[in-house]
């Protein structure tokens, strides 16, 4: 066997290793949810989504839960956003090389790492005990939003990083400011890639329930909130809450909770696909 | 191009609010049953009392549906926690308040009454096609699950030598549940007290799993677990010096069924109970426990132990009452 076959057979042999590792994944996932969708499909319906929470499985819904969910999405979306985004730009624009913006650096990819029942003890103590506000919608979002900050930091910076540095220095040479180099050039040019960041953390803080739980989120909530400072229950509390029930019937409620959550998880990474796509389209220098 | 993006953004964000806005004035609530009552009662604690609190509550809507009732389950302890700050009403629990939880509760000026709702029986469960242990003394589940037990007690027959010589697995309670305090209190005779190489999950649907696809397994969890899987698993009865007795809705409600059958509590606050709310919640729920605990797979007190009770809050009302004036 010559040098350049053994070569073109191990390129082979990683080839079907390669195939075979993304299948594992891909094949989990299969199996989960056509499991999950066998179990739960059945269960959606109308009343599903608009009956407030039972100890009857047949009679109980999420519309409480959903309602709640998408208050979260809202509400975490308009705080983390200015301030992910605003954190990233002076990190990347404005910060100079010193030991503090390399401490700071640091520290917000380790943020990254935390575990989320964590971020649930910080906003237990900060928002819940020391400043007074109670399980509410605002303390939720305000907690998820730290929890997804460290995220939406380092996908705007690298959004921004993308960007070339002839078209900063072309609007330096125009006269521009840095703000107005950064309002017009840079923000424009890397916002689809913000944006995409910014969703993908939204979609992985619509899921948890944990940091929810320890902060006084609540299981049975017979009315949707009207106001930020109205308790709530979200989607995954209400399936986490109905998978440890007895009665098989609540574990169908489940499942079919869990599509819908699957389907605004969906739905939030098909909207980031999409922005990603346009700006792809649109910018050519 | 962008400020087209941006102001694109601006109006799917105001979408989103505005429906948000609008899905959230259609949950109307329908003006039915006789009371005028109204207000908000926030409860939190176990997730064992979790559904009989749930199912109360749910009826309590169409009695009172201006009371807002809501209920968390960040368990026993973080309840307590919550309860002895005045941060909520009432607590569920499925043990009794402990020294140090009774000692912030008096720190912050609460004080409480203990009310027992309905009675939960830990059964003790093997595989269906175990058919040897037929029953298990108190003594012998202490010998398996205390301390010392760890590493040394592994086979059947060291528990009852005319058990076979096979591998025992142990399928228990996560050791931050209310249901392991109980349950090591009740057998090895210490709360918080047993060996650590069992299986452990605060999921008890994780127990069923595992004690019915497991030949050897010998497992516990609460009374409504075994009654929904009775045809996956097998009850052992259990004895504690008179005879062994199976965990059901009688020998649990008269107590025959020992040391494994526990009640379950609701704490009110002497701050809570000041309100009218609060007062009529707590006797519709005394009036309906029985039969809605049976109905989520729990067991009822006998009627005598409700009106109970019933005087013992009401003594407490009046106290708190007094004492506010």
């Amino acid at each position: 066997m010559t040098n350049s076959e053994k070569n073109r057979l191990k390129d082979k042999a990683f080839q079907v290793f390669g195939i075979f590792c993304t299948f594992i994944g891909l094949v989990v996932l299969a199996i989960f949810l056509i499991d999950i969708v066998i179990e739960g499909i059945g269960r959606i319906d109308w009343d599903f989504l608009t009956s407030l929470p039972s100890r009857r499985a047949a009679r109980a819904g999420i519309l409480t839960a959903w309602a709640g969910t998408l208050w979260i999405l809202v509400l975490s979306a308009l705080i983390a956003f200015p301030l992910g985004i605003a954190a990233g730009i002076y990190l990347e624009e404005y910060a100079k090389k010193t030991k503090l913006s390399d401490f700071l650096e640091i520290n917000i990819a380790n943020l990254a790492g935390v575990p989320s029942i964590i971020y649930g003890l910080l906003g237990l103590e900060l928002f819940v005990r020391f400043m007074h506000l109670g399980p509410v919608l605002l303390v939720g979002a305000l907690t998820l939003s730290l929890l997804i900050l460290p995220i939406v930091i380092v996908t705007t910076r690298e959004a921004i990083k993308a960007v070339p540095r002839t078209i900063r220095d072309g609007s330096f040479a125009l006269g521009a400011s840095k703000w107005q180099t950064v309002w017009n050039q840079v923000l424009p040019a890397s916002f689809g890639g913000i944006l995409t960041g910014v969703i993908l953390a939204l979609s992985r803080a619509v899921g948890e329930a944990a940091p929810l739980i320890v902060i006084g989120a609540l299981a049975y909530v017979p009315f949707v909130p009207k106001t930020p400072m109205d308790e709530f229950t979200v989607l995954p509390i209400q399936i986490f809450n109905w998978t440890s029930r007895p009665q098989a019937a609540f574990l169908t409620n489940a499942a079919a909770a869990i599509i819908v959550l699957l389907l605004i998880t969906f739905l939030l990474n098909g909207i980031a696909v999409y922005l990603r796509h346009r700006q792809q389209k649109k910018i050519k220098w | 191009m962008l400020n087209l993006s941006f102001s694109r953004f601006k109006l799917s964000a105001a979408i989103l609010v505005g429906a948000s806005l609008a899905f959230t004035s259609c949950g109307g609530n329908t003006q039915e049953g006789g009371s005028d009552m109204s207000g908000s009662i926030s409860i939190d604690g176990s997730s064992t009392v979790y559904p009989v609190t749930e199912a109360v509550a749910e009826e309590y809507r169409a009695e009172a549906p201006d009371v807002k009732v809501t209920v968390g389950v960040s368990g026993t302890g973080g309840g307590m926690k919550k309860f002895s700050r005045g941060e909520i009403d009432i607590v569920n629990a499925s043990r009794s308040i402990n020294d140090s939880e009774a000692k912030t509760a008096k720190e912050n000026g609460i004080s409480y009454v203990q009310l027992s709702v309905a009675y939960d029986g830990l059964t003790v469960v093997v595989h269906p096609s175990n058919d040897w242990a037929k029953d298990i003394t108190v003594a012998e589940l202490k010998k398996m699950w205390e301390p010392e037990a760890q590493g040394t007690i592994t086979r059947w027959n060291q528990i009852r030598p005319e058990w076979p010589d096979k591998e025992i697995h142990l399928y228990g309670a996560g050791v931050e549940s209310g249901t392991y305090d109980y349950f090591t209190e009740a057998i090895v005779g210490k709360s918080h007290s047993s060996r650590g190489d069992y299986t452990a999950s605060e999921d008890d649907n994780v127990l069923v799993q595992g004690v019915s696809t497991d030949p050897l397994a010998l497992g516990f969890f609460g009374y409504a677990y075994y009654e929904e899987n009775k045809s996956k698993l097998k009850a052992i009865p259990v004895d504690n010096g008179a005879g062994p007795v199976l965990p059901s809705l009688e020998t649990v409600k008269d107590g025959s069924y020992a040391p494994l059958s526990r009640a379950l509590f609701l704490y009110v606050s002497s701050k809570a109970v000041v309100r009218p709310e609060v007062v009529d919640f707590i006797n519709f729920y005394l009036e309906n426990a029985g039969e809605l605990a049976q109905e989520v797979g729990y067991i009822p007190l006998p009627d005598n132990v409700y009106n109970e009770q019933k005087q013992k809050f009401e003594q407490f009302a009046t106290g708190a009452a007094t004492a506010k004036q």
